[in-house]
């Protein structure tokens, strides 16, 4: 048996050095020779006749291969991606391999880069598909865009676009604070005194309408259309699209302003206690109550980037917050007179407020530095940020919209203006659309502002054209990517980063968590001794041998440490003692 | 002792059971009590036991030479070999050698020992055995996806010539298809090699890579011993070497430079004007002169060293020689061109052009700014600046000149006209320095003129200013005032009167920088002027189309005196400043005092401890690091650490990575498909390992992975198999390759 296997290895490795020697195979060669082998009589039959076909087929066989060679994509490789776009969804910096790293950091790191590289490039490539752009109104010379009136645009432009601007006329029950769904399509309007009514406004198609029978303070659309919120004189209520009353929340009273935290969420609400409070409305809970101490909360907006509430104040700070903390993260002095109207823009970069001293203010939040101020007659007592960055302005019962507001110049006058009969309440620039719409005391206006929504929207986001079985669908997969209170701070991407707090802080706060010292030594215990060695005096005894016996270890520790320095520093005087001896010293006796 | 009490016991036991049955071998029997009774007396000898039986294994210890009584010599072995024909006489000589020498054999090794060899040598080779799989188990490691089980059949479409392996051609018409293919040499499938299979086709195998590496290992060493060697030898400092050295270098330069105009003229021609740039360089360089450190030591040695003089007067022949033009000038000229060049520097010297023709600051020389005519106040900035590029281009022109003059001189200088030339041009320096005296005396007149005409200039144009803004007030309207500016609280005040004429604007550039430079400044004081500065930056007014007609004057009216009311009671600023600093103080840790009262001096009701105490005893926390806040005088920041993201953190850094960095980097990515395409969050969350449901994984086989490179060729790219009667060969699977291979070392 042992024979039989040696000679099948001998036989493999002499096959083994045989094939080392032969040349690479083409195809051609071997199916000739092959050929050859096979049909030997019939080639030499045909051998007279083919001769010269044969020559003349192989010489174009050659040119095809060469040319077929030779014939080369004239832009090779993948598409070139503008740097641009590239800029555009760059995401941190790179991280170079230091020098001496080990094998396994070099590839993790390669890897890593090779990766996010690649997300970059299909991202920017994908860039492509957002084709929408926004345009703007633009005068003829000597025209000042905000000289034009509603009328004339809405006469310009299509019969769909034109139908955006429209007016309600309710003066029964305003002035009307207003909200705008998410995907742009409903908005809900509050009166003052107790109307509510949520509308398509596209199609004009009443949603429901009612009377609370109470002052409503603020309304505000939940994550979806089937359900808002409504501020009312003492509870907040929770209605469904059809008007019927789902809760009353009893924890939430007096509240003045609400703004809900889509990805969150959370409903997050200001009252004229001064309570800054926040409901999970996935499953229903109060997150936190935050007493702002800062009197009644009426100016309130959320910065959309990191999902941090801003509230202003009567004393003309701002405050940041978050449900995480007790105290305000940030408290910024921005007016002399109490704060009017604050609102901040998309990225999460720019905040406008304005004032009591009739200022309005760029703020740079990212910074927390003023960029330009500039001065409103009347002060404005509204203000709103669109997608696309124009600013709309309250100033009395006049809505003026600025444009490049966010840039580092001031603005001098503004991008178009609109007069409305009552005093302005409520200003809200409808996603996706360039329409803003005003609530006022006689009702409600819908006006037209020309590049104020963003033109392309991600439809797995909020898809203004989404069907039910969409809109079920997004639910559930909003629900599920729902990001927990306790993520919410200054800084989104501060789950990326590694926690660099040292053991002691976190035995600190770990402390605190748990309400006791878990690492904490215990305390001594005498064991129980018997034949009358356990008696009272005797435990005594015992624990005061134990006792500090610690605190005597380290006072050890320490008059041992100081002893030798003590040596050494004698020894050093020693030293320059002997140093300064005289020759004449060692006669000394 | 005991055992062998009780041998003995069991031999007389023996002896009478013995003599109890039979009395005919007596003999052995005497025989037998004859030892035991000697076995009693004296030293117990040691008991031999016969073997009795044919057995493999022979313990040395159980041979005796019984009966011969003696040993047994080598020599009475061998004596019978050489009394036999057939052995050679090799072996007879080697054994006769044998017999005479008298070494003795040496002990074999003990067990322990010899089992410690063969382990060492046993590990030896299973590590050879098991390093064999280190590359392939690397490979797996690093592989960023792994599909089990290993070597499977993939499910990517397969070529035809695969799937048609025991095809037969059968019909006419194929086989007068075929026929014509395989006739024209024609490939079957795609007529090209894919650019792949070109490569495999050229990379190197391993051997060759081997060889080729061993190569260049080679010729790099031999560099390194080259270089060593040059080293070695230029860092000898003996003089004699080096001299001798170059000049054989010379000589055999010289050599083959003889050669080469004979065999190569063109490789002649280079090597000369290889010659010809080191000379132009050291033309350019003067290297050889006595300005090097070499020379300049020689030169001081030159008074008293014969030798070192020779040195001297050798490099500046080597120098003249070097140095010396092609075309032979005549040594004036060499020094009129040398006189030029002296002068050159003042031309050299001027600032460079203008780079702002407009701005007159921006220049480095104000000589030329002011033209006479400024000395007018009244002229308007532009005609000045008008005039001062006409001068500008004056003087450029002047320059251009006098430098293309300088540049035909140094040219084509005739040698008679050398000297009025000169003169000239010294007259030229003459009369620019004369000019530029005077300018200076000018410019400063100018200067201060300038200075007022720009004052005056701007007071104008701010109440130029300020007029068209009472202007547009005007035309405005009275209600317009909302429209004037406001910077302060105070100005709130007197907005009661205010109708008309506001106080100027001063220029904003100066306003903005003011609260970034105040605000750094560490003082409270100064950041409260800060923070009210910062407060009360100018706002510029915005122009409205629309009059608010619902603020209508009384509602202004009304509308101020709220707002009078409003601060009348609180400062806002100085709250906010009370408030940060509190902050500020409550991050700061506090001093720990440790004095107690009483020790080493009086204690009691109203006894302080002395302040020494008080100063001995009291512990300085550090300092917290700066608050983020430190810079920015109107906003506080919370120093908070949020715990509640921090459990959601990582904590630790992950192995590889050895700093912060690094792993934030490898981590800044999102992989949700929110930030990404479909494809990129596929391949970024694919699955380390993927196993097929039901399919069986078993370990790998030696045979698949660890193959020796020249049998991996040739699995590519098969030719179509034709006919019965060859069968594919790479058709097969590997898979069932490998069962069989499994059976085979089974059996």
């Amino acid at each position: 048996m042992a024979e039989v296997m040696s000679e099948g290895w001998t036989g493999t490795h002499v096959e083994k050095m045989k094939k080392k020697k032969k040349p690479p195979k083409r195809y051609w060669e071997e199916t000739e020779n092959t050929d050859r082998s096979q049909r030997p009589e019939e080639e030499q039959t045909k051998a007279g006749q083919n001769q010269n076909k044969s020559t003349v087929q192989e010489k174009s066989l050659k040119r095809k291969n060469e040319e077929s060679l030779e014939k080369k994509d004239p832009f090779p490789g993948e598409a070139p991606i503008p740097h641009k776009q590239l800029q555009k969804f760059q995401r941190g910096k790179k991280c170079k391999v230091p020098a001496g790293a080990r094998e396994k950091l070099k590839e993790a790191i390669a890897f890593s880069e090779s990766m996010s590289e690649h997300a970059q490039k299909q991202a920017a490539r994908y860039d492509l598909l957002l084709p929408e752009d926004a345009g703007f109104l633009e005068g003829d010379e000597d025209e000042d865009t905000n000289t034009i009136s509603q009328d004339d645009i809405a006469d310009a432009v299509d019969i769909t676009s034109g139908s955006k601007y429209f007016n309600l006329h309710l003066s029964q029950f305003g002035p009307y604070r207003l909200d705008y769904s998410r995907t742009g399509r409903n908005l809900l309007v509050g009166g003052k005194k107790g109307h509510v009514a949520c509308i398509n406004w596209q199609t004009k198609d009443l949603m429901c309408e009612m009377n609370v029978m109470e002052t409503v303070n603020d309304v505000k659309w939940l994550h979806t259309e089937a359900m808002f919120a409504v501020a009312q004189k003492r509870w907040l209520y929770i209605y469904d699209s059809k008007g019927v009353e789902l809760h009353c929340v009893k924890k939430f009273n007096d509240v003045l302003r609400m703004q809900f935290l889509p990805y969150h969420f959370l409903l997050a609400t200001a009252s004229a206690t001064g309570f800054l409070q926040y409901l999970d409305v996935s499953v229903g809970k109060e997150v936190a109550a935050i007493c702002t101490k800062t009197g009644r909360l009426d100016v309130m907006a959320q910065n959309p980037h990191n999902a941090v509430i801003h509230l202003g104040h009567s004393n003309g700070t701002i405050t940041l917050w978050s449900p995480n903390q007790k105290e305000p993260l940030v408290k910024m002095l921005c007016h002399r007179g109490g704060v009017r109207s604050l609102t901040v823009d998309k990225t999460g970069t720019y905040m406008v407020t304005s004032g009591l001293d009739r200022k309005l203010k760029v703020y740079d939040i990212r910074a927390f530095k003023p960029l330009h101020s500039c001065f409103l007659p009347a002060g404005a007592s509204c203000l709103s940020l669109s997608q696309r960055g124009l600013l709309s302005a309250a100033t009395g019962d006049i809505v003026q919209v600025y444009q490049n507001v966010l840039g580092s110049s001031p603005v001098s006058k503004p991008y178009m203006a609109h007069r409305l009969r009552g005093q302005i309440w409520g200003l809200a620039y409808c996603p996706f659309e360039d329409v803003l719409g005003i609530g006022h005391g006689e009702g409600f206006t819908s006006m037209i502002v020309p590049g104020a929504g963003e033109p392309n929207f991600d439809a797995l986001d909020s898809n203004p054209y989404r069907s039910h079985k969409q809109r079920q669908e997004w639910e559930v997969k909003a629900l599920l990517e729902k990001i927990q209170p306790e993520l919410i701070g200054l800084d989104p991407g501060q789950l990326s980063k590694v926690d660099q707090a040292s053991f002691e802080q976190k035995h600190k706060e770990q402390v605190e968590a748990l309400g006791f010292d878990p690492l904490a030594k215990d305390k001594f215990k005498p064991r129980n001794k018997k034949k009358g060695r356990s008696s009272a005096g005797a435990i005594e005894k015992r624990k005061r041998k134990v006792a500090h016996e610690d605190q005597r270890d380290e006072i050890r520790q320490t008059v041992q440490e100081r002893t030798e320095r003590e040596k050494e520093l004698k020894e050093k005087s020693k030293e320059k003692k002997l140093e300064n001896k005289s020759t004449l010293d060692r006669f000394r006796k | 002792m005991a055992a062998d009490e009780e041998e003995l016991s069991i031999n007389d036991q023996a002896i009478s059971a013995s003599e109890d049955e039979e009395g005919s071998d007596d003999e052995r029997k005497h025989k037998k009590l004859l030892e035991a009774i000697s076995s009693m007396g004296g030293r117990k000898r040691k008991k031999q036991n016969e073997r009795s039986e044919a057995s493999v294994q022979v313990s040395e210890y159980f041979v005796n030479a019984e009966g011969t009584g003696d040993k047994v010599n080598l020599s009475d072995l061998l004596g019978t070999v050489e009394k036999t024909s057939g052995a050679s006489n090799k072996t007879k000589k080697q054994l006769r050698n044998l017999q005479s020498s008298k070494g003795t054999l040496e002990l074999p090794l003990n067990k322990q020992q010899t089992e410690k060899i063969q382990r060492g040598i046993a590990y030896e080779k299973t590590t050879t055995e098991v390093s064999i799989w280190k590359n392939i188990i690397l490979q797996n490691q690093k592989a960023e996806q792994m599909v089990f089980p290993l070597n499977q059949e993939s499910s990517a479409p397969r070529r035809v010539e695969q799937v048609v392996a025991g095809w037969k051609v059968q019909t006419p018409l194929e086989q007068e298809i075929f026929r014509l293919l395989h006739g024209n040499s024609q490939p079957v499938n795609d007529p090209v090699l894919t650019p792949v299979e070109e490569q495999s086709l050229k990379a190197m195998s391993l051997e060759e890579a081997k060889i080729r590496r061993a190569e260049l290992q080679k010729a790099r060493a031999l560099q390194s011993y080259y270089e060593a060697k040059a080293k070695r030898t230029k860092k000898i400092k003996s003089k004699k070497f080096h001299k001798i050295q170059n000049k054989a270098k010379r000589k055999d330069f010289l050599k083959q430079f003889d050669e080469m105009v004979k065999t190569n003229p063109d490789g002649a021609l280079e090597e000369l004007k290889k010659m010809e740039l080191s000379r132009m360089e050291e033309r350019m360089s003067l290297k050889h002169q006595n300005s090097g450190k070499w020379a300049k030591s020689k030169a001081i040695m030159a008074k008293y060293d014969d030798s070192a003089r020779k040195a001297m007067q050798e490099q500046l022949q080597v120098n003249k020689d070097l140095t010396q033009k092609i075309v032979v000038p005549s040594d004036d000229e060499h020094e009129s061109v040398e006189e030029e060049l002296e002068t050159v520097p003042d031309f050299v010297n001027d600032p460079e052009p203008v780079i702002d023709p407009v701005n007159p600051w921006m220049r480095g020389r104000l000589t030329h700014e002011e033209p006479e005519v400024s000395s007018v106040p009244s002229e308007d900035v532009q005609a000045a600046g008008e005039e001062n590029e006409e001068e500008e281009e004056l003087i450029g022109e002047f320059e251009r000149k006098r430098k293309q003059r300088q540049a035909d001189e140094e040219d084509l200088i005739p040698t008679e006209e050398e000297q009025p030339t000169s003169e000239v041009v010294e007259e030229d320096v003459v009369e620019a320095s004369d000019k530029e005296d005077e300018e200076d005396e000018d410019e400063e007149e100018d200067v201060s003129e300038f200075n007022t005409l720009f004052r005056l200039m701007r007071s104008e144009k701010t109440l130029e200013a300020s007029g068209q803004t009472l202007n547009t007030e005007d035309e405005e309207g009275a209600l317009n005032e909302g429209q004037v500016r406001v910077r302060d609280i105070e100005d709130l005040e007197v907005l009661d009167e205010v109708v008309e004429g506001r106080p100027v604007e001063e220029p904003s550039g100066t306003r903005s920088a003011a609260p970034e430079a105040t605000s750094e400044t560490p003082l409270k004081k100064r950041r409260e002027i800060s923070l009210t500065e910062v407060l009360t930056k100018e706002a510029k007014a915005v122009k409205v189309p629309f009059l608010p007609t619902v603020v209508d004057e009384e509602e202004r009216d009304e509308q101020i005196s709220i707002i009078k009311e409003a601060f009348a009671g609180d400062d806002v600023i100085s709250d906010f400043i009370k408030d940060k600093s509190n902050q500020e103080a409550a991050g700061r840790p506090e001093v720990v005092d440790l004095t107690l009262p009483g020790w080493g001096e009086w204690g009691g009701v109203g006894l302080k401890p002395s302040r020494w105490k008080r100063k001995r005893f009291r512990i300085q926390m550090a300092p917290p690091p700066p608050r983020q806040d430190q810079k920015l005088p109107d906003v506080i920041i919370s120093e908070k650490r949020s715990a509640s993201v921090a459990s959601h953190q990582v904590s630790h850094l992950p192995f590889p990575f050895q700093n912060t960095a690094q792993f934030e980097s490898t981590i800044r990515t999102p992989i949700g498909p929110t930030w990404n395409t479909q494809s990129v969050v596929k391949s970024m969350t694919k699955p380390k390992v993927i196993t097929q449901m039901g399919a069986i994984i078993e370990p790998m086989v030696k045979e698949d992975y660890i193959k020796h490179k020249s049998t991996a060729p040739g699995g590519k790219g098969p030719a179509i198999m034709l006919g019965g009667n060859r069968r594919a060969k790479e058709g097969t699977k590997p898979r069932g390759r490998r069962s069989q291979k499994r059976k085979q070392s089974q059996a």
